[in-house]
């Protein structure tokens, strides 16, 4: 559905900032909203960041009940954060993850192996949460770059660049700094998690493929008109 | 999936601690160990998590629930440790890795959920100068908490009909219609929150 | 449990709350805060010539209405552009060409002010609650608006227990809104919606997700309200005892009556008599 925002009304505006400034409140005034910019978070932004935050939740739930083998566990929390940067772009995708870390951080069981809090957040691999942040940015600016038609390749190569290579650029770092391994040693042992990580690029891409072609509000080209 | 964490109820001085006072000082002492790596930094975390333990009143199999995610990690590593750079920098700095996640486990386990988040959506606050909103900040996490049993039915619901069909291990037949549901509810949400006065 | 509890302000000093806004408020403002007044007589709410066109497809071809009644009731096919009827009410949807009015108010340069005016009732109560427990939910319409200042916390508190209470849902007021039954969940919407004390209540297909109980209840509920109501529903039965009955068809509205003779005509351009 297209969205139609009514223009602001400029009294309103001044009455909210005269009401900010003469009561001193600081929580609950809303802030008088500086004009619409491309940053703004609307209504259908904060729905839609939101909602896709809960859906990593529900990827890392649903990876941890039916995919689990072992000692590595292997969940579709990535697949999540692709999934965002693909179908929201690279601000409202990347603002998604944040909403979900912040969550995890705060301590909702929502992280690999259902755990949460600050812990997973100075662990070995804490490193990957935050690359998923820039993963997520790069993966949606990249499907934002496609003119046309989006295809599987497109999308692919977005997801692997975004979500695999800046995911490890910030993962491997920290696991050496934090286990006091060196970086080569490092490097040999993520590249066991390699290749599960391009399949999830490959499904991430034929995923947003389908989805887009159901729901076209959520193509690059609707979110450009947004 | 229960909403509330693992926080134990307790009457102390750690629990009564504001969040956001607890979450810097558990990044300051992340930054301070990982920076002076050694047998001293790694001694005053130990004396630290003690203390935090017992002025908490926290039982050992707290703790353990913490660290539980490493257990097969912490082996692993400490083998490759041992053979890189030999058994004594290696048991310091798998000591140091749990020692430390126990301590950011305590938080948890000492400062409710709900509380967290006010202290990040607090934290925001200074960014308004650069155009951030915390009232919206607030309103994107309690939508995502409001969303996540939302979209838990939907899962279960596709799974449902997955099976129906014979096909429970198509991550496709999944995902796809996980992902437009997920959409369909996000722009019905968007459209809810405009009619509430949200944009306006 | 209440999850978000929301930040307070801090040394507001006192009276700060009534000095506000109220000498500089724009008159739709002061027109949204004297809604709740039930004496001011009918909100007039006006389509002239109304299209709509949402992508390629023309989903309303010229609409002419003038409703000032207590209840209306709006039936159609699916696809025959009733839902974004009921939109155009609250600005939810703007015309691609002609306007709407609401209590004079034009939904396309007046929106906010409209809304104030004109609450809305979705059919899916889940993508209408967007706290996690009940009474945040409606504690969240209380909210201060733009150029509003902010309710005092106890007041507003006390203003979500009478609106449970009458209602029935103050046993769950800390419950999370996704342990309530269906019928709950949508009586929880409605309530958050009412809490605002708007004039008008468009509510679209309220009941279609509901079992025959709850339908009957919900449609209860609105029969009983002080507040003009309009109501996109497939459940024909409900809609006796209403003041007035549009079908639309196509994009236009094809016949404008009272519930009986509206209803049979519609039941037999459906071939289902």
């Amino acid at each position: 559905m297209s969205t139609e925002t009514t223009a602001p009304d400029p009294a309103g505006g001044t009455t909210a900032t005269a009401t900010a400034a003469s009561t001193g409140t600081t929580g609950t005034t809303p802030a008088a909203p500086a004009r619409p910019s491309r940053w703004t978070i609307t209504a259908a932004d904060a729905a839609r960041i939101a909602t896709f935050a809960a859906l990593i939740c529900v990827l890392s739930l649903a990876g941890q009940i039916q995919f689990t083998e072992g000692m590595a566990p292997i969940t579709l929390q990535t697949l999540g954060v692709m999934l965002a940067g693909t179908l929201l772009g690279a601000y409202r995708g990347a603002l998604a993850v944040a909403t979900f870390l912040l969550l995890a951080l705060a301590g909702l069981p929502i992280l690999a192996g259902g755990s949460g809090g600050p812990a997973p957040f100075v662990g070995p691999t804490a490193g990957y949460l935050y690359g998923w942040l820039f993963g997520a940015a790069l993966t949606g600016w990249l499907v934002d770059r496609v003119r046309g038609r989006l295809t599987v390749l497109h999308v692919f190569g977005a997801a692997l660049a975004g979500g695999v290579g800046v995911v490890y650029a910030f993962g491997i770092p920290v696991t050496a700094v934090v286990t006091g391994l060196p970086l080569g040693k490092v490097v040999a042992l993520s590249a066991v998690y390699l290749p599960g990580d391009v399949v999830k690029a490959v499904i991430a891409a034929v995923i947003t493929v389908a989805v887009v072609k159901a729901y076209p509000a959520a193509s690059p080209a609707a979110r450009r008109s947004r | 999936m229960t909403l509330l964490g693992a926080y134990v109820p307790r009457d102390s001085v750690v629990h009564r601690a504001p969040a956001g006072a607890k979450l810097v000082a558990l990044l300051a002492v992340s930054v301070a160990v990982l920076a002076v790596p050694g047998p001293w930094a790694v001694t005053s975390l130990a004396a630290l998590l003690l203390a935090v333990t017992l002025a908490a009143r926290l039982r050992p199999r707290h703790l353990w629930q913490q660290v539980r995610p490493l257990r097969f990690a912490v082996p692993v590593l400490f083998a490759l440790q041992w053979w890189s750079l030999g058994p004594e920098r290696a048991a310091l700095l798998c000591a140091r890795l749990v020692l430390l996640v126990a301590l950011a486990g305590t938080l948890t386990l000492t400062t409710r959920t709900s509380d967290v988040l006010d202290a990040l959506t607090a934290a925001t606050r200074p960014l308004r100068v650069v155009g951030v909103r915390p009232d919206r900040v607030a309103l994107v996490l309690a939508l995502t908490v409001r969303s996540i049993p939302v979209l838990v039915a939907l899962s279960d619901d596709v799974r449902a009909a997955q099976r129906a069909r014979g096909r429970e291990r198509d991550v496709r037949a999944y995902a796809v219609p996980l992902v437009v549901g997920t959409l369909r509810r996000a722009d019905a949400l968007g459209e809810a929150l405009r009619a509430r006065g949200v944009d306006d | 449990m209440a999850l978000f509890r929301r930040s307070r302000p801090a040394g507001r000093p006192a009276g700060a709350a009534t000095g506000g806004a109220s000498p500089s408020a724009p008159s739709h403002v002061a027109a949204a805060a004297t809604a709740d007044t039930t004496d001011a007589g009918p909100v007039v709410v006006r389509l002239d010539d109304v299209h709509v066109t949402l992508g390629e497809r023309e989903v309303l071809r010229g609409v002419d209405l003038e409703l000032t009644e207590q209840r209306v009731g709006v039936v159609g096919a699916n696809g025959s552009g009733k839902s974004t009827l009921a939109r155009l009410l609250n600005g939810l949807v703007l015309p691609t060409r002609g306007r709407v009015t609401v209590g004079g108010l034009d939904t396309a340069r007046e929106g906010a002010a409209v809304r104030r005016l004109v609450g809305f009732v979705f059919t899916d109560p889940d993508a209408q609650i967007v706290m996690p427990t009940v009474a945040e939910d409606v504690a969240y319409s209380l909210r201060p608006r733009r150029g509003e200042p902010a309710l005092d916390p106890e007041e507003r508190d006390a203003v979500v227990h009478a609106a449970l209470v009458e209602r029935g849902l103050a046993d769950h007021a800390d419950h999370p809104a996704h342990l309530l039954s269906g019928g709950q969940k949508q009586l929880l919407a409605i309530t958050s919606v009412l809490v605002t004390r708007p004039r008008v209540l468009v509510a679209d297909e309220p009941t279609t997700l509901l079992d025959l109980r709850n339908a009957r209840a919900v449609h209860a509920l609105l029969r009983g309200l002080e507040q003009q109501v309009v109501v996109v529903t497939h459940d024909l039965d409900l809609l006796d005892g209403y003041d007035r009955v549009l079908v639309v068809d196509g994009g236009r509205v094809v016949a404008d009556d009272e519930p009986g003779p509206a209803v049979a005509w519609y039941r037999r351009a459906m071939g289902a008599s």
